[in-house]
């Protein structure tokens, strides 16, 4: 295990220390971040690094192949762009957690802000608390699960993104609905859920989805542009 | 009908708005629950605001409210302090018959009025070209332009006590780089605000505003917000149902820390794109646009710390 203290090494030293690990050192923590904006991103390697306290903007994000927990919460865009691994956010987390991700697991084990999961491309969200409004806006693909509440306009403009929340959705976006529970995505949900570490049943959980009216520019709306 | 939003906006404009938004001003506060803090106050919040210098390095400005006199404190400024306040204690002490105490810091004077003489002390001042930030029991305000950190040490505030206090550092965007177009404004006694945002409706509201006698003295979108509540408050309401008016009657963007005599106050839009976190232990309430501001606060490890919620009215009060 290697110690980074931000204490006595800048951001940049972090950053490198941990984007230039290979083979034989493949654990890190990092010390006193204090709210430091971007730790631990554009990470491409196998290792686990575990931040001990709280952090700022663009926490681990463009994340591939690491593992990255938080022993604190975060600030805005956390594990943004994802493309694979893991990070696991062990308080809350800011506006847009997880925006953009194309692959990999986001898990936050508290509450999510406003635009969780903004145009999520493919990344796996859990998320143990409640999300903001806004959430899985122009989702694309990848899963969403709430184990709490959900705020106004969840999945506004969604694609093929699924939305699974335990909870109340305070509303539905443009084009949201709630679909049937079908046991395929009973499956998918146990999954995730176990994956997460997260101890909660799929059968009290809805799920939601695109409705599919807005691909396509319908004429009769021209008068709208 | 629904029309999928893409169709404005694309993603990238939709996140990259969103980023040089939150880049936008830094604002902290913090309200002090027990008295063994209060000689630290000023020292705390120096901290948190130089912190928040990225997000603001154009100018800065703190409000304190500090030890009551007997008496009225005005603070003023001026841009060429050593002629404009030569003799101002005599002049005042001469022309309102009464001993009037001034406390020079750099640009700005913090001049302890006698009630009864209110009117007459703050014509001379202005006669004398000077400019009121504020007027109260306990508020003294101090804000200049340049680095958070210069403008502290220029008044001292590291040294200086009270028992809440806000702060905001700026980087401009609906008005120019000016003293009075920093932060906090102050449009009633012992009120003032700070804002991380831009108002929309702002110059039709400054007309409503001054149609029922709350004139503003700047272009400034937050002199008007500061002026709508102050505007609430005169008409009754508490600190939290004026907070809560700004929902309604306020387009645009904002987050809002407003400190009153006994009280603080936070509120954000509906949309809330811009940055606010606060912090509570036993000691105190703080705010700060980001967590980093509190790093060097007492207890902050065991403090409880959230994300204040959207539309959504925070306050204490003493």
């Amino acid at each position: 295990m290697q110690t980074l203290d931000m204490n006595d090494i800048d951001l940049r030293a972090v950053n490198a220390t941990l984007q230039g690990a290979t083979g034989n050192d493949t654990e890190f923590e990092v010390l006193n971040l204090r709210g430091s904006h971007a730790v631990a991103v554009g990470l491409d390697a196998p290792i686990d690094v575990t931040l001990h306290g709280s952090a700022g903007y663009y926490c681990a994000g463009m994340n591939k192949q690491a593992k990255i927990t938080v022993k604190g919460s975060v600030g805005p865009g956390a594990a943004e762009n994802m493309m694979s691994g893991e990070v696991i956010v062990n308080g809350d987390a800011s506006q847009y957690a997880g925006a953009t991700g194309h692959g990999g697991l986001l898990v936050i084990k508290g509450n999510a802000s406003s635009r969780c999961g903004i145009s999520m491309k493919g990344i796996d969200i859990v998320v143990g608390g409640n999300i903001g409004h806004m959430s899985a806006f122009m989702a694309q693909k990848g899963n969403l699960v709430v184990l709490g509440d959900a705020g106004d306009a969840l999945g506004d403009s969604l694609y093929e993104a699924r939305l699974f929340v335990r909870g109340s959705v305070k509303s539905l976006g443009a084009d949201c609905v709630e679909k049937e529970m079908r046991p395929e995505h009973l499956d998918l949900l146990a999954d995730l859920l176990s994956r997460a570490g997260m101890d909660a049943k799929p059968k009290e959980f809805r799920r939601y989805g695109s409705a599919r009216e807005l691909y396509h520019f319908k004429v009769d709306n021209a008068g709208a542009y | 009908m629904q029309v999928k939003l893409f169709s404005h906006m694309s993603e990238s404009t939709a996140l990259l708005r969103d980023r040089m938004e939150n880049t936008m001003c830094g604002i902290v506060g913090l309200f002090l629950k027990q008295e063994n803090l209060r000689p630290r106050l000023g020292d705390m919040l120096t901290d948190m605001l130089i912190t928040m210098t990225d997000r603001g390095p154009d100018s800065a400005g703190i409000a304190i409210y500090g030890d009551e006199m007997d008496g009225l404190k005005v603070t003023v400024q001026s841009d060429d302090a050593t002629s404009a306040f030569d003799g101002l204690q005599d002049e005042l002490t001469e022309r309102l018959g009464t001993s009037v105490p001034v406390r020079v810091l750099d640009t700005h004077a913090i001049i302890t009025l006698s009630r009864d003489k209110r009117d007459e002390g703050l014509a001379c001042l202005e006669e004398r070209g000077l400019r009121i930030m504020g007027v109260g029991d306990a508020m003294e305000i101090f804000k200049e332009v340049g680095l958070p950190k210069d403008v502290a040490d220029r008044f001292g505030i590291r040294a200086m006590q009270g028992s809440h206090g806000i702060g905001h550092t700026r980087m401009a965007t609906e008005s120019a780089v000016t003293t009075l177009g920093a932060h906090p404004f102050s449009t009633a006694d012992d009120q003032c605000l700070v804002h991380n945002g831009s108002l929309s409706n702002h110059n039709q509201m400054r007309r409503r505003l001054a149609r029922d006698g709350f004139v503003t003295k700047t272009e400034n979108d937050t002199e008007v917000g500061a002026a709508y509540i102050s505007s609430r408050i005169a008409k009754g309401d508490t600190l939290g149902e004026a907070l809560e008016g700004t929902l309604k009657d306020l387009d645009g963007f904002f987050t809002f820390v407003m400190g009153t005599k006994n009280g603080f106050g936070v509120v954000r839009d509906p949309i809330a794109c811009k940055p606010a976190v606060m912090a509570e232990t036993d000691d105190y309430v703080a705010f700060a646009s980001e967590y980093r501001a509190f790093a060097d606060l007492p207890g902050i490890d065991t403090a409880r710390i959230w994300e204040p919620e959207p539309a959504t009215v925070y306050f204490w009060e003493r």
